[in-house]
């Protein structure tokens, strides 16, 4: 039974005023700076920087998530992952339209200073993952 | 005669309107007082995910990082005081307040020079008419603050620490609080931010006679220099809730006070009412039956 208890992933995604997502998967895929990393049950224990901002969860039942979670981190330790952003949202929760407008806004703004930079890439997760989820 | 029956009414009346805005506060702070614990709440998963994730790195690897290491010769120190932006909360401005002035007294003995920062209109009012220089000053939210709202001041605080002092940085970084202690009690309180002290020792896995290795991605550096400024600004974050929880339990309890003050005041006039009116009443009688009598000396004298 130890065995089987150890087969899945106790998931959690924060954000910084709410916890966004709880449950167990089967298989966790986020893309941190230096490239995707699928996280199964027994990963060993990481710490890794969050690049493109979005994370797809496989749940025990099947159910496919993703969620944005722009300027996050992602901890692994003892099959516990913790996603951490501080505007951790759920793919199915965020409006596409709206998303993409936000995104053509920040486009719009331009890319020249840092703050610019991570509204576009926080835009872009957003609709990313609201596109996935539908 | 003190006072006439009309200004005792007229001051009965407006004592009995100020109770019933005192009231509606008292109310009004005790609903959101829920909200504000129930937002303390909800912080908590992210603080403490993050306090994990800082403290793992801190314990398993050796990575000296800016925010964490002690400067030598510290000798400017910036305080964040945290105050109220209204009013009608009792002590609970001028309390955390003087605590800030006990520790910048303290400071100015290790001869630190002092940058002040102050969120919450009361705590600037009081810098702005001592004309004392204020860094930067934030307000509006006290009593609600939003991580974003934290994570401002986490930004210019930061900042502010990793200037090298001669270019007008900061060696140290305080934070004055209320600390939420209960619905009774709530206290002004002292952290040192920065330089952090981080606390380490993840519980190791108890069973297993293996450390979690940590694989960093990219590296531990990076990996540190992304998560301390978000400990930074969810521990600024903390303060905030706590100072909001604070100031909203003292308003509560100053309302309350007040409102039984201005009850108090309406039995003491009504008394006071009755009595002037009772003699208003006894003295006309009197008057009335001494002219009766008068008039019935008069006739008994003329028949």
């Amino acid at each position: 039974m130890a065995e089987e208890s150890s087969k899945h992933l106790e998931v959690a995604l924060v954000a910084a005023e709410r916890v966004v997502w709880e449950g167990q998967a089967t298989i966790v895929i986020a893309r941190t700076t230096d490239g995707d990393v699928g996280i199964l049950p027994g990963h060993a224990p990481l710490l890794g920087l969050l690049q493109g901002g979005t994370v797809q969860v496989r749940t025990v039942d099947g159910d496919f998530l993703v969620a944005a979670a722009p300027d996050g981190f992602i901890s692994v330790a003892n099959d516990r992952v913790s996603i951490l952003a501080e505007n951790a949202e759920m793919g199915h929760d965020i409006d596409l339209e709206e998303a993409r407008r936000e995104l053509e806004q920040a486009l719009a703004t331009g890319t020249a200073g840092e703050a610019d930079a991570d509204e576009v890439r926080a835009a872009e997760a957003r609709v990313r993952a609201a596109e996935t989820a539908s | 005669m003190p006072a006439t029956q009309r200004e005792l009414k007229d001051r009965r009346d407006s004592v009995t309107t100020i109770k019933k805005l005192t009231r509606a506060m008292e109310l009004i702070a005790a609903s959101r007082i829920v909200k504000a614990q129930q937002r303390a709440q909800a912080a908590g998963p992210y603080a403490r995910e993050l306090t994990r994730a800082v403290s793992a790195v801190a314990t398993f690897s050796n990575v000296d990082h800016p925010l964490t290491t002690e400067k030598p010769n510290p000798k400017r120190a910036a305080v964040l005081l945290l105050t109220s932006d209204r009013g009608q909360a009792g002590a609970y401005s001028s309390s955390v307040i003087r605590e800030g002035e006990r520790l910048n007294q303290l400071l100015r003995e290790d001869e630190k020079e002092i940058v002040s920062y102050v969120t919450g209109r009361k705590g600037i009012a009081y810098y702005t008419f001592r004309q004392r220089e204020i860094a930067q000053s934030w307000s509006g939210e006290s009593d609600a603050p939003s991580f974003a709202w934290a994570r401002e001041v986490a930004d210019k605080l930061i900042e502010a620490f990793l200037t090298p002092t001669e270019e007008g940085g900061v060696d140290e970084i305080h934070i004055v609080f209320t600390r939420f202690v209960s619905m009774l009690t709530q206290k002004p309180d002292v952290i040192r931010l920065l330089p952090l002290e981080v606390v380490e020792g993840e519980e190791a896995p108890a069973d297993e006679d293996v450390l979690p290795l940590y694989e960093f991605e990219p590296s531990a550096e990076d990996v540190l220099d992304g998560l301390l400024p978000k400990y930074v600004a969810s521990r600024i974050h903390y303060c905030m809730l706590q100072a909001a929880a604070s100031e909203l339990a003292s308003r509560q309890r100053a309302m309350k006070s007040a409102t039984d003050n201005a009850q108090d005041l309406i039995e003491r006039l009504t008394r006071e009412y009755n009595q002037v009116r009772q003699s208003a009443i006894t003295q006309e009688i009197s008057e009335i039956v001494g002219g009766a009598n008068a008039l019935a000396d008069a006739n008994a004298g003329s028949e």
